[in-house]
């Protein structure tokens, strides 16, 4: 930062200084080139300060954030201390607020959907990257990734008038008949099939989250050196064996990466969650039943709240979410810059 | 000898299966997605959708007001998100490079472009509609502009570094000031990578909900003050969806339609534009 400005000044003085001066030979010619000189110089200042300065509030705008929920949220924390995240007790009218709940929806609905999403995500990645006919790749590859860009709320309605009462009248009646029966993993698979809860919003996640992880993965599957391919084909390994034992452990890191990306896209997931979770504030065990995660809360709840503590307590829900999402995105961002430092050094 | 091997087809074959149904799958639920909302969205375009006022409950109408909400306040993102993503974006590919500084910002960067939109608009909120005391379009234009700058920033970053330093040395070798290399010669051989970075930013904000709820919040009016709550689109779909009444469910499809047919427009175009250029 600091040797950074001098140098495109110092350019310029000595492309000027460069024997020009016997050259130039009336003074205002002399004038007119410093002049211009000096001009370009606090031209080139200002350049340098403005695009700084707005590299700056990249940085500056993410500690504000974090301090903005912190302060937001601290009447509350410091109303219920440590107790706002262990209480389950959502109770608006006489101001109790915890955040149990609503942790425990967003972490189950997460978890579902990486469940789901993961071995889809890498099932597609080797499709794409081995067995599609080459035609077929950019079309297929593009189809995919434009589930990123459908608009979350747009999950959301369909999710509600289509995927909640498809769940509702033909799986979540046969999860009761088969999965419910079922020793220790029982109650998590009894309820009432009504659609809408933790279950549906996992599998909507899910969907949501798979074509970042697939992207990811097909883009490092791509770039596995092909000598490792052929040597591995040269054992005679099958497509299957080269993929467990060839591609995935030399990609380990890379996909573990956009795991965690999907996992932060999911936690921090609103409009498609809000949707199809029921926002109840009760505690079950059943995926089968209607929930709250905390972003879902912010949402459903934040206009509503009339109290500064309520106010705050959601402020602070946000606060807990940021920095969890903090967390995971930067697991990501590392697992994903080690990848792209060992495919630099192999390729 | 033969069961070993029997055993290994049969693991490639299911991997094989599997692989296809796992694509399958994917394109299922995007097919279903697309077909829910055409199906449902069509029957209520026409021409009432785009000259009337969003309607009280059973009455007909359209959505005119959240259009034009919405248009504006992607406008405002536009205007105010896009000369500071470009600016950062500039900083990293010329100046910062490999210093420290940029890569914290790369960094911090990458986590906002993944940030839940929804506590960006709470941050917002605090930021703005709590000094203003009252819900805003200008607070709703800033939350977006606040999730297009960190796209702007990787895009126009990746397109400035893709330019090969010969370019650079050349124009610098013609005495051209940095700055001037930067904004005539760099940022024109780099327009098509930011322009295709600018419109994919517009394309994800103009779905964002979350964020616009305790921003712009709603008016069911005709308001073209960007001091006062504004109408728009997705918040607009959200109350009506959720709503009970078959009239406005109607119109949310409607709704839903349009900016579904808006946002994957942008980015198959956006995808063409970028697949002929690669073909250059």
């Amino acid at each position: 930062m600091t040797s950074e400005p001098g140098s495109p000044v110092s350019l310029d003085e000595r492309a000027g200084d460069n024997g020009r001066g016997e050259t130039v030979s009336s003074r205002s010619q002399i004038a007119e080139v410093s002049s211009a000189r000096s001009h370009s110089g606090l031209a080139e200042r200002l350049f340098h300060w403005v695009t700084g300065g707005a590299a700056w509030l990249v940085l500056l705008i993410l500690l504000a954030v974090a301090y903005s929920m912190a302060s937001g949220g601290a009447l509350a924390f410091k109303t219920f201390g440590f107790g706002f995240i262990t209480s389950t007790s959502w109770d608006v009218p006489n101001g109790q607020f915890g955040a149990l709940v609503a942790i425990y929806g967003t972490l189950v609905t997460s978890a579902i959907a990486l469940i789901i999403a993961v071995p889809i995500s890498i099932g597609i990645a080797l499709f794409l990257t081995e067995i599609a006919p080459v035609w077929a790749r950019q079309p297929i590859a593009v189809a995919i990734e434009l589930l990123a860009a459908v608009p979350s709320i747009i999950y959301g309605m369909w999710g509600l008038f289509m995927f909640a009462p498809f769940m509702a009248s033909h799986v979540e009646p046969w999860i009761n008949d088969h999965l419910g029966v079922l020793p220790v993993v029982g109650p998590l698979f009894t309820g009432p099939p009504i659609g809408i809860g933790m279950l549906t919003a996992g599998i909507v996640l899910g969907i949501m989250v798979i074509p970042f992880i697939a992207s990811v993965a097909r883009d490092v599957f791509n770039a596995v050196p092909p000598t490792l391919i052929e040597s591995a084909v040269a054992l005679g390994a099958t497509r299957w064996e080269r993929l467990w034992n060839v591609t995935l452990p030399y990609t380990r890191s890379a996909i573990v990466g956009a795991i965690f990306l999907g996992l932060g896209r999911a936690l921090g997931e609103t409009m498609a969650v809000t949707f199809v979770l029921g926002n109840a504030h009760d505690l079950s065990a059943s995926l089968l039943m209607p929930s709250n995660s905390i972003a879902a809360a912010i949402a459903n709840e934040f206009t509503e709240a009339d109290t500064e503590l309520y106010r705050s307590s959601l402020v602070a829900l946000a606060f807990l979410l940021f920095i969890v999402t903090f967390i995971v995105l930067s697991l990501a961002k590392l697992m994903l810059a080690r990848v792209e430092r060992t495919m630099g050094r192999t390729n | 000898m033969n069961w070993v091997l029997f055993r290994r087809q049969l693991a490639d074959r299911i991997a094989f299966v599997g692989a296809a149904l796992a694509t399958v799958f994917g394109l299922v639920f995007l097919f279903w997605i697309l077909w829910t909302t055409f199906s449902n969205g069509v029957e209520a375009i026409g021409p009432k959708l785009f000259t009337e006022m969003t309607p009280p409950p059973g009455a007909d109408g359209g959505l005119l007001n959240a259009l034009y909400g919405s248009a504006v306040m992607i406008v405002v993102a536009i205007v105010v998100g896009t000369p500071i993503g470009l600016c950062a974006g500039t900083y990293l590919a010329e100046h910062g490079r490999n210093t420290k500084l940029a890569a914290a910002v790369r960094f911090v960067n990458d986590i906002l472009l993944s940030a839940p939109s929804i506590v960006l608009g709470l941050f917002i909120y605090e930021l703005i509609v709590v000094p203003m005391r009252h819900f805003s379009g200008l607070a709703g234009g800033l939350a977006l502009a606040l999730i297009l700058v960190p796209v702007v920033v990787r895009t126009s970053d990746e397109a400035l570094r893709l330019i090969p330093d010969r370019m650079r040395e050349a124009a610098f070798a013609l005495g051209l000031p940095r700055w001037k290399v930067s904004l005539q010669v760099l940022f024109s051989a780099a327009m098509s990578g930011i322009v295709t970075g600018i419109l994919l930013g517009v394309a994800r904000i103009s779905g964002e909900t979350a964020p616009l709820l305790f921003t712009a919040l709603n008016n069911q009016f005709w308001s073209s003050d960007l001091n006062g709550p504004l109408a728009n689109l997705p918040v607009v779909i959200f109350q009506y969806a959720m709503s009970p009444y078959d009239s406005w469910h109607s119109l949310a499809w409607a709704g839903a339609l349009i900016l579904t047919v808006f946002v994957l427009a942008l980015n198959i175009t956006v995808r063409l534009f970028a697949r002929r250029r690669a073909f250059k």
